[in-house]
């Protein structure tokens, strides 16, 4: 398949960007990375995702597919011959599904907002929900894997790539809070697990570097508290 | 090894019904659990503790929750009545509306009927939107999974019956006749499908229930203020 047949559009700090892109790699797919400038929207975006006007976007022969869960889904479903990204089993299918609903639907939401939190009491309350979801994580991470390197067993599965997206998220938050968010006394299962996913090859060249992603959140703050009240 | 199969739900909930309706579609026998979420069971608290919610479908003693999770599941164990299409992207599409239904559409509508004043006008505006992208959804359709009702049909199936008590309830109108013909074309036609239409719960009792809901929520907020 051509090259060009199968583009995404996205930017490197995303970390549901990086789900699509971990989910091609797997299946060895080659695509073109389109990146997006995002200030202002790019017309290739308002035209492919003019319902959410976001990235990532996957563009497979001309046809758009948004949202990254099921863009990743999208990608199983299509090339079939690559490892499989989804459990085999049903259920095991619906408890890694379970799992990325909440991490979009409650996870993801509680991180985002330790950022813009207005003084120490609300992200103290912030960086407790986190730890909690930490926790029930930890525990799930311990059933899905059945002893083995990732949720999705011995190779990285469904839910690895919705969770472990947010590792970069993460480590930056812990850097910059000094806190301690993965914790090899409170949950060693995903500490190592943590290790394995960032070391995997389909991962090592998307993950952005902790740094990195640490300087574009303080300039990302720095616009969000200079903008004009909505 | 004989089939075990519950639904723990509410006489209410639209999020259940979805999955007694994708069940009865296609034919799956199960027994009903009716929760009273004023005095949640000890199963229900078990079977789903990140959520403490309905609907929880426990087969052979297995659970799982959350509505669109548990249909994909009805989905791939059970073959027969497809409810998903076979192409992919055709299915990726399918996922996406189901998403954006319970992502933007239900807290947009939520937010008309429970709010007051400049919320509920700026909930109306990002409600006409979401309602905008459903009736070209359905154009040259009559569900919209195609000819018959599929998974994105149950998953917008509350907007059939709830809408209108919401408009009636509350006194506004939401979907009418000049803005969304197909999407009044379509709830005609999915109130009226079989099995589908046997499941409705008590219009009376919907709107009873939701007059209360808004008005315990008015009167929070004023003592609020």
């Amino acid at each position: 398949m051509a090259k060009s047949e199968v583009k995404l559009l996205g930017a490197w700090p995303s970390p549901f960007v990086m789900r699509a892109r971990i989910a091609l790699n797997i299946k060895a797919v080659e695509y073109e990375f389109l990146q997006e400038t995002l200030e202002p929207k790019s017309q290739l975006l308002l035209q492919s995702n003019p319902v959410y006007k976001k990235i990532p976007v996957l563009i497979h022969a001309d046809k758009p597919i948004c949202e990254s869960l099921v863009i990743v889904q999208y990608i199983d479903d299509v090339w079939t011959s690559g490892p499989s990204i989804l459990p085999s089993d049903p259920y095991d299918r619906a408890i890694h599904r379970f799992w990325a609903a909440y991490l979009d639907d409650k996870f993801y939401p509680t991180l985002r907002s330790i950022r813009a939190a207005q003084g120490e009491e609300a992200r103290k309350a912030l960086l407790e929900q986190l730890a909690e979801g930490i926790a029930l994580l930890e525990e799930a991470f311990g059933k899905c894997s059945q002893g083995k390197a990732f949720f999705g067993g011995d190779g990285i599965g469904f839910l690895d790539i919705a969770f472990g997206c947010f590792l970069g998220l993460l480590r930056a938050t812990e850097k910059m809070g000094g806190v301690k968010l993965l914790d090899e006394a409170k949950t060693p299962g995903l500490v190592k697990w943590a290790d394995r996913f960032c070391a995997d090859g389909a991962v090592k060249g998307v993950m952005p570097e902790t740094e990195k992603l640490i300087e574009f959140a303080k300039v990302f703050m720095a616009k969000m508290r200079g903008a004009p009240a909505k | 090894m004989a089939e075990e199969l519950k639904v723990f739900r509410t006489w209410s909930s639209p999020f259940a019904l979805r999955v007694v309706w994708a069940l009865q579609l296609k034919g799956v026998p199960f027994e009903t659990i009716y929760e009273d979420l004023s005095n949640k069971s000890s199963l229900l608290l078990q079977y789903n503790p990140i959520y403490k919610k309905v609907p929880v479908l426990v087969h052979n003693g297995k659970p799982l929750a959350e509505s669109l999770v548990i249909l994909e599941y009805i989905e791939e164990t059970w073959k027969q009545t497809p409810l998903l299409p076979q192409d992919p992207f055709e299915r990726a599409t399918a996922r996406f509306w189901a998403r954006f239904g319970d992502d933007k559409v239900l807290p947009s509508i939520w937010n008309v009927f429970i709010k007051q004043g400049k919320e509920q006008e700026e909930a109306m505006v990002t409600a006409q939107g979401s309602l905008k992208y459903l009736e070209e959804e359905l154009r040259g359709k009559k569900f919209f999974s195609g000819e018959k009702i599929g998974l994105v049909d149950l998953a917008f199936g509350w907007i059939a019956n709830l809408v209108d008590v919401f408009e009636e309830v509350k006194g506004v109108t939401l979907i009418d006749h000049e803005n969304h013909p197909l999407l009044l074309a379509w709830k005609q036609n999915f109130m009226d499908a079989p099995i589908i239409k046997e499941s409705w719960p008590s219009r009376d009792k919907l709107i009873t229930k939701y007059h209360a809901m808004l008005e315990a929520y008015t009167a929070k907020e004023a003592a609020a203020k």
